[in-house]
């Protein structure tokens, strides 16, 4: 009666499950540590560098190198929030303000699913990708879920019942309406590009969309202006500054989460992250190249599980460098008025979505023509 | 250039001002009057002229008169000529004359100030750091208003005897001495105890004792107040504290009935020193120094500070109601004391009178010096006389008290600060009495009180005594007291209403005084305590001409008979 | 009447309106600084270095001879604004061959650091030279009583320093040799 293929499939994936939840904690949790390091190195300070554990920091040169780029520094700041009072204020409406951090975590934890990481080459030729869920509609997935992020920030502004977590969550749900149209209406060119006839890729598939890039230029050389809309469109998504409007501390004191404390606070801010580290992955995935190596070059590495191992690691080194990208645009660009975002998101970035829609349309079209 | 009519009153030119001064004082008083300094160390107003410091340099002239003629000379305007003594003049040793012109800021004037401030600092030892004087110091004050600022004097300084113990109380320093003599005059002129003198000559004099003899009589600490320097310290004093952090309250002494008008300087509660208070009617400038040791009584070990009841300690509040329940609808005696104010005697009368008690008082007496000792050691004893509590003059023994208790016609002593044991009061005549002890300080009776309510010292309240010559001077709290104590008026004033709804007697001086005063016939009529001045208000005492008081003749006090016959 | 003048900004070119070179600029700027000298001091380890004529917690200082120099005039217990110098003076007692020509001494000398506001009025004040605002900077303590200092820390912290003056010493060799008859 059993299905044993079938059990060790669910099997698989649960583990499978359980890998990604932790690699993508693991990573906004480092995230907030990179944050603090790279803002520290920007302003000419040094960033947390004193935690350490027992035992490792007696390892010689590695103890002393781990302490110094204060390696246990998550592991510290995650007990923090742990241990601290669990504070809720009398004025809030309870339950929609204890739900609103997991509203806030789930989605970002969510879009990973359909994440495809890397390739695994089977003995028998196949090359099967990495990814929890291979979905035909993957990037329609990604924007759907994503995007109802923003229901854990609104929830946090309303259901603290003050006035500034209020206006935080209002701002953010304005800035996401903006922006989801920009953002959906640039990866449209990438999907007619995709789906030209001769690359032998159909659908919306982000593994489809990685393999396209194999061998050949890469996405983000081939579409710049779409890459520079969805980019900005992510920072704005992932509320990173210059646009994050629902946390501002210079005029909403913290947003939507100036009544959390505690644990509670410390998922929304590794949602936050998670956030960064899922929209880093999508951003490599799509104009990346992936796991594929450079543009126009093959990948060096052979089709064996070294080769996958590689492949895994080079995808995480073009997300590791978005997230620095992320990091480093914060210390260079200063926040925008709220008015500006708006004005940018509605006037600017979504004619220019469409400008280079119509451009790729007829772009495509004219390529496509049957050569007479 | 005339009198102005006024025989007593003369004229004379005041920096180019017409001035009218009183005839006869000198020009350094003449100048105090119009409010111009005229710098002076060893010039004292109650000591004689000695003239040896040379600070109080003047330009003076008169107006000239030819020599034959005795005819006034005339300048072209028709105005008598001054005729300027070429060299200045001291100004404590010259008196006003008609018409004399004085300069008292002319250059030969500050030239003079100046040298002489140079001479006087030639030798000494600048050590104001570590000087008691430091603060007070004529010296310092001089050097800044009339000094040149800074010294030529480059050679090395002359080395005195420091710390030389002059007597029991006084220590001197020798290098800081200018020689003015203050001093010395004061010994041989007010205590009459020569024993200082200078020794050696010019720049090496040196103040000493005379040989086989040392300054410890009992004025001997009134020559440190008349140092100009800090030559002269007081042992008790030194290096106790800066004096600029000294509040000064005036008050007075309650040594003995001389009543010598004190400033007692103290800090943060705490007082440090006593010194005298110039009152030309009663002390001069000065005060004896077994009273000047008065203010350690107010820290001192045997001080009372907690009530207690049954020699349980207790709070005020309860020891005031247990001693009121004690005295209530008894046979009471009241022992009252020479030592209260004006106006606790008042009370302590009054009390009496509603507690249907007898009244009996006690004084403490000793030997006359003649001067600011009386004999009559307690402050107030005419006052207990004028506020009705006692009518003959007090002995220093209780013999009534004494016999009375014996024969068995009390039950219960309320006793004021006195012990009453060692003035003829024996144990056994206090057997099965109840006592109720008022008083600040313990003593054999009241170590035998039922209830013992702790008072307040003279410092530490307000209140008026009567002196020796029926001269009322009040004197102002100058020390908070200890923690959680009354003044001895509100003891007595809730004793009194703990009697009776009916009765409502204030501890308010204001409204104790105008009780005192309602009555035509006392001699408080129409005074107010905020009315005493500060040099006291002469009552009159001839109502008790006939008591037999003890007072000798001395400074400013003829006994009643003698000044009937002066 | 103030004339308001509305200066003509010149206009933006395209590129300048995108903004794009202008923040591939900063980002420049922003990278460089990563690899900048850092300023950040490891502080319990690494200590700053003190100015010369910093204010720190007040001390009390020795001569190089190692004898007290203060005096107790007490002119920095009036001096001080906040009233957090306390003094209970006392004299030098006669036999005390080095000193006793100085005559006074502190008995006990308390500086509440509670209520010190550096402002080094005692040090300016100090006719003696013997107090001063040296370099320490921490000062702490678990009570409040912790926090006053009382003369043997004073010392203590103060330590010795060079004087020039010898005022005491020039003294006491006056008294030794100087004028006599």
């Amino acid at each position: 009666m059993f299905d044993f293929d079938m059990l060790l499939m669910v099997g698989l994936k649960f583990l499978f499950a359980l890998l990604m939840i932790g690699a993508v904690m693991t990573m906004a949790g480092y995230s907030v540590l990179a944050e603090r390091k790279v803002s520290a190195w920007m302003q000419g300070r040094v960033g947390p560098n004193r935690t350490v554990l027992p035992f490792i920091v007696h390892i010689p040169f590695v103890g002393k190198f781990l302490k110094g780029l204060g390696m246990f520094q998550p592991l510290a700041d995650g007990l923090k929030f742990l241990f601290k009072e669990e504070m809720i204020p009398g004025h809030v409406n309870k339950l929609y303000y204890n739900l609103a951090p997991i509203v806030a975590l789930v989605p970002a934890l969510t879009t990973m699913t359909v994440l495809p990481f890397g390739e695994f080459f089977a003995e028998d030729g196949r090359t099967i990708p990495l990814m929890l869920a291979n979905l035909e509609v993957g990037i329609l997935f990604v924007l759907a879920v994503s995007s109802l992020g923003v229901y854990g920030i609104v929830l946090a502004g309303w259901s603290s019942n003050s006035k500034y977590p209020f206006l935080g969550g209002i701002r953010s749900s304005a800035q996401m309406i903006s922006y989801e149209l920009a953002m959906g209406l640039s990866l449209l060119p990438i999907f007619l590009w995709v789906s030209e006839p001769g690359t032998g890729a159909m659908g919306l598939s982000l593994v489809d969309i990685v393999n396209s890039q194999n061998d050949r230029a890469w996405l983000l050389l081939v579409q710049p202006l779409s890459a520079l809309i969805f980019l900005i469109a992510l920072f704005a998504e992932t509320n990173r500054l210059p646009f994050d409007m629902p946390e501002s501390e210079t005029d909403l004191v913290g947003g939507f989460h100036t009544e959390y404390g505690g644990f509670k606070f410390g998922i929304f801010f590794v949602a936050e992250y998670a956030h960064i580290v899922v929209g880093s992955a999508i951003f490599t995935v799509i104009f990346l190249g992936g796991w594929h190596f450079l543009p126009w070059i093959a990948d060096p590495w052979p089709a064996t599980w070294v080769g996958t191992l590689l492949g895994i690691g080079w995808f995480l080194a073009k997300t590791i460098f978005l997230i620095f990208f992320f990091i480093w645009v914060r210390w260079t660009i200063p926040r925008f008025r709220y008015d500006q975002v708006m004005n940018l998101g509605w006037t600017k970035l979504l004619p220019l979505a469409l400008l280079n829609l119509i451009f790729y349309v007829l772009l495509v079209t004219w390529l496509d023509q049957p050569t007479a | 250039m005339s009198s102005n009519g006024n025989s007593s009153m003369v004229t004379i030119n005041l920096d180019g001002k017409e001035v009218d001064v009183p005839a006869g004082i000198n020009i350094i008083e003449a100048a105090a009057i119009h409010g111009t300094e005229v710098p002076h160390y060893c010039y004292h107003p109650q000591l004689s002229v000695a003239g040896n410091c040379r600070m109080c340099l003047v330009e003076m002239g008169t107006p000239m008169r030819d020599r034959g003629t005795g005819e006034a000379i005339l300048d072209k305007d028709g105005v008598q000529k001054i005729g300027w003594i070429p060299k200045p003049v001291i100004g404590c040793g010259t008196n006003v004359s008609p018409g004399m012109h004085v300069k008292t800021n002319s250059s030969m004037v500050t030239g003079s100030q100046e040298g002489i401030m140079e001479f006087l600092l030639v030798n000494h030892p600048l050590d104001c750091p570590i000087c008691d004087q430091a603060g007070e110091c004529r010296l310092q004050e001089f050097a800044t208003d009339y000094g040149r600022g800074y010294s030529r004097y480059v050679e090395r300084k002359n080395v005195k005897p420091k710390r030389t113990k002059l007597g029991p109380r006084v220590t001197l320093d020798d290098e800081r001495c200018i020689l003015c003599s203050r001093c010395i005059r004061f010994c041989q002129e007010v205590v009459d105890d020569d024993v200082l003198g200078f020794v050696d000559r010019g720049s090496f004099s040196t103040l000493t004792c005379f040989p086989g003899k040392e300054l410890s009589n009992n004025y001997s600490l009134n020559t440190v107040d008349l140092c100009p320097v800090g030559a002269l310290t007081s042992s008790d004093f030194r290096f106790k504290m800066r004096v600029w952090f000294l509040k000064e309250s005036p008050s007075i002494c309650t040594e003995s009935s001389a009543g010598s008008n004190i400033l007692v300087s103290s800090r943060e509660g705490e007082i440090y020193r006593i010194t005298p208070r110039r009152n030309d009617s009663v002390n001069d400038s000065w005060m004896t120094d077994s009273g000047r040791e008065l203010y350690k009584q107010v820290k001192s070990d045997d001080r009372i500070i907690t009530p207690s009841i049954d020699g349980e300690s207790s709070t005020l509040a309860d020891a005031i109601s247990s001693a009121s329940e004690l005295l209530k609808d008894k046979k009471l005696a009241i022992v009252g004391s020479c030592r209260s104010t004006v106006e606790e005697q008042y009370l302590l009368t009054k009390l009496a009178r509603n507690f249907k008690g007898k009244k009996f008082l006690r004084g403490h007496f000793g030997d006359d010096d003649g001067i600011l000792l009386a004999s009559d050691r307690t402050p107030n004893l005419r006052g207990a006389l004028a506020t009705g509590f006692s009518a003959k003059y007090p002995s220093d023994q209780l013999s009534d008290l004494s016999r009375a208790l014996s024969k068995g016609q009390f039950d219960t002593l309320l006793v004021m600060g006195e012990d009453i044991l060692d003035s003829g009061v024996t144990r056994d005549d206090l057997k099965g009495i109840k006592v109720v002890y008022l008083g600040t300080h313990r003593n054999e009776t009241s170590a035998l009180a039922n209830v013992l309510i702790p008072t307040l010292t003279s410092f530490e309240k307000t209140g008026s005594f009567i002196n020796r010559t029926f001269r009322l001077q009040s004197f102002k709290q100058a020390v908070p007291g200890p923690a959680g104590l009354l003044p001895d008026l509100h003891i007595l004033a809730s004793l009194i209403n703990s009697l009776s709804e009916e009765v409502k007697q204030s501890a308010d001086l204001a409204q104790i005084w105008k009780q005192l005063s309602k009555s035509a016939t006392s001699i408080f009529h129409k005074l107010s305590f905020s009315s005493i001045p500060s040099e006291g208000f002469q009552l009159d005492g001839k109502k008790w001409s006939e008591l037999d008081f003890v007072e000798k003749k001395a400074l400013h006090f003829l006994p009643a008979n003698q000044l009937q016959e002066a | 009447m103030a004339k308001t003048v509305v200066l003509q900004r010149k206009p933006l070119s395209l590129s300048e309106r995108t903004y794009l070179p202008q923040i591939v600029t900063g980002l420049k700027t922003t990278f460089s600084n990563m690899f900048k000298e850092k300023v950040t001091l490891q502080y319990p380890e690494e200590k700053p270095i003190i100015p010369k004529n910093y204010r720190g917690v007040p001390t009390l200082v020795k001569d190089p001879n190692g004898r007290e120099k203060c005096v107790s005039c007490q002119l920095c217990e009036f001096v001080c604004p906040p009233k957090a110098i306390r003094i209970t003076p006392g004299s030098v007692p006669e036999g005390e061959e080095d000193r006793e020509h100085v005559e006074k001494a502190p008995q006990e000398f308390e500086i509440n650091m509670l209520r010190c506001i550096y402002c080094g009025y005692c040090q300016e004040v100090c006719p003696e030279e013997a107090i001063y605002l040296q370099d320490e900077y921490s000062s702490s303590g678990y009570t409040r009583e912790e926090m006053i200092n009382n003369k043997e820390k004073l010392y203590e912290l103060g330590g010795t320093l060079p004087d020039s003056h010898y005022k005491w010493d020039q003294k006491k060799t006056a008294e030794e040799q100087g004028n006599d008859h």
